[in-house]
């Protein structure tokens, strides 16, 4: 089982604090709005995803299980 | 199965027939009340769940767009129903403001599309059941023709009058409506199907899609089949308007080619012919004229041809108009009907519209964007047609897939078509000598609201 990342665009305000701490995955778009790598989260930065996924200021970073 | 054939038959008035024309879940005239309804359609036939495995033979999908079997999402609803039931939601929003074949076919037979959805409702375990349209005169209408029916279903339908709104008709702003919220696009999953009305399993089904269950449940499968194409059969209703002598809804067998399509609505009476046309409406792409033309009307063929049916919308561009300034209205209206709750949607399509409309009447080197207030967004060097196409580009990937709805990418879709197809003209605009740019719209555009309006 592996895990992917999702932004909630309803709920995301550009804060801009996951590219901060996942720049590897995460990159921000001319407005600051997430643009999240394809593909899941590769194992060695699952726990830098999870720290990403709690300090998300507007709860919309998720991690969902993929099969 | 000898019980359909029986129907089949005895219903004479359905199918190929009157005047040539095709009609099946389209009458020629309004059916006006029940009794006039069961003489024309005859009595019911299979139901539940012979009536689910019935529809997957006929190979039924949704005729709201996105074309999904509908025996699929039936059973998606069905398994997850339990002891609570299920709800079931018939789509007449319509929102596709270049679409008018749901409001006629609810005018004419509003009695074959009710027992879509007494059908659909049994089928998939539901104990309630709405119809959402968007216009008052229809829900009263419809009133009247849900009232004569009071006792004859098992599920009693609910008219719901839903605010407009091009991203109204998503199943899933429908879903939120009913639930209280505003008619806007939700975060999924869950889907309706998981997780709806009240929490409960939901299934939303286009309303021509319903009238076709109602039918294949008294004519069956093998009837339903014998028009269409294999991958897609049946029949589909489709609007055509446009430069076209006689705009209006017609219902034809799937795989039709499109110029026989258009021939039904008079063909283009405008010299030069038919330049392009805009097929799937604003949320489709541009399929070119000539010989483009004999694609076969049907989900899977434009789709290979670089268009798509999408809720059977032709809009026809004349030789005299110029594809680049209608996709650049139509961008702008679009733009205006984002709910403003995501983003890259917000900021990206009235940045795309701005680009676009520099594009088509910007001019050399012209400044051409003096609408929309994405003033914050400038990117370097986008002076000049070439700049310009190219943060064109580059907003088309930003928008594609980050919203809560399909309308960005709708809108990265259709740019990408409209520069793919009309890449010819592009040199005439950066010249500023197209002239069709300057004629008068060929598409009517409605006027919707400039500013998206921030929904929370």
């Amino acid at each position: 089982m592996s895990t992917r990342l999702r932004v909630n665009p309803l709920l995301c305000s550009a804060h801009g604090v996951c590219a901060e701490l996942l720049p590897e995955l995460i990159s921000l778009d001319p407005w600051g709005y997430p643009i999240l790598a394809p593909g899941p989260v590769p194992p060695e930065l699952a726990p830098l995803a999870r720290r990403a996924v709690t300090a998300c200021p507007a709860l919309a970073l998720l991690l969902v299980k993929t099969d | 199965m000898a019980e359909l054939a029986d129907n089949a038959e005895a219903a004479g008035a359905v199918g190929p027939g009157e005047n040539g024309r095709l009609s099946r879940v389209l009458p020629p005239a309004r059916v006006p009340d029940l009794a006039a309804h069961q003489r024309r359609y005859g009595p019911g036939g299979l139901r539940g769940r012979a009536l689910t495995d019935e529809t997957e033979r006929s190979g039924l999908t949704g005729r709201g767009g996105a074309a999904y079997p509908m025996a699929r999402k039936i059973q998606a609803v069905r398994e997850r129903a339990g002891l609570r039931g299920s709800v079931v939601i018939a789509n007449g929003m319509e929102s596709e403001p270049a679409s008018a074949k749901d409001a006629s076919l609810l005018a004419l037979a509003p009695h074959l599309v009710l027992d879509g959805i007494a059908l659909a409702a049994e089928a998939a375990g539901a104990r309630s059941a709405y119809l959402c349209v968007r216009r008052p005169a229809q829900a009263d209408a419809l009133a009247a023709a849900v009232a004569e029916r009071t006792g004859y279903d098992p599920v009693a339908v609910e008219l719901a009058l839903v605010p407009e709104r091009y991203v109204a008709s998503a199943e899933s702003s429908l879903v939120r409506y009913l639930n209280g919220g505003p008619a806007l696009p939700a975060f999924t999953p869950p889907r309706p199907f998981e997780r709806g009305v009240r929490g409960r399993p939901t299934l939303v089904s286009n309303v021509e899609t319903l009238a076709n269950l109602a039918l294949i449940s008294r004519h069956g499968a093998g009837w339903f089949r014998s028009v269409g194409t294999a991958s897609a059969p049946g029949t589909a209703l489709v609007t055509v308007s446009g430069a076209v002598r006689r705009p209006g809804v017609h219902e034809v067998a799937f795989g039709t080619p499109v110029r026989d399509v258009l021939a039904l609505a008079g063909d283009t009476g405008e010299p030069g012919g038919v330049q392009a046309v805009l097929a799937g409406g604003f949320f489709g792409s541009w399929l070119p004229g000539g010989t483009a033309l004999d694609t076969p009307a049907a989900p899977d063929a434009l789709r290979s041809a670089g268009a798509s049916f999408g809720a059977g919308i032709f809009l026809v561009l004349p030789a005299w108009g110029c594809g680049l300034a209608e996709t650049a209205r139509v961008v702008r209206y679009l733009a205006g009907q984002s709910a403003g709750q995501c983003g890259p949607c917000l900021n990206g399509l009235p940045a795309i519209a701005d680009a676009l409309e520099q594009v088509a009447f910007g001019g050399p080197g012209g400044s051409g964007s003096r609408r929309g207030g994405s003033g914050r967004d400038g990117p370097k060097g986008r002076r000049g047609q070439d700049g310009a196409l190219r943060w064109l580009r580059e907003l088309c990937g930003l928008v594609d897939g980050r919203g809560a709805c399909h309308l960005p990418d709708g809108v990265a879709r259709l740019t990408a078509s409209t520069l793919r197809v009309f890449a010819d003209h592009l040199p005439a605009h950066a010249a500023g000598t197209c002239l069709a740019a300057r004629s008068r719209p060929a598409f009517p555009v409605p006027s919707g609201p400039r500013e998206p309006g921030r929904a929370r």
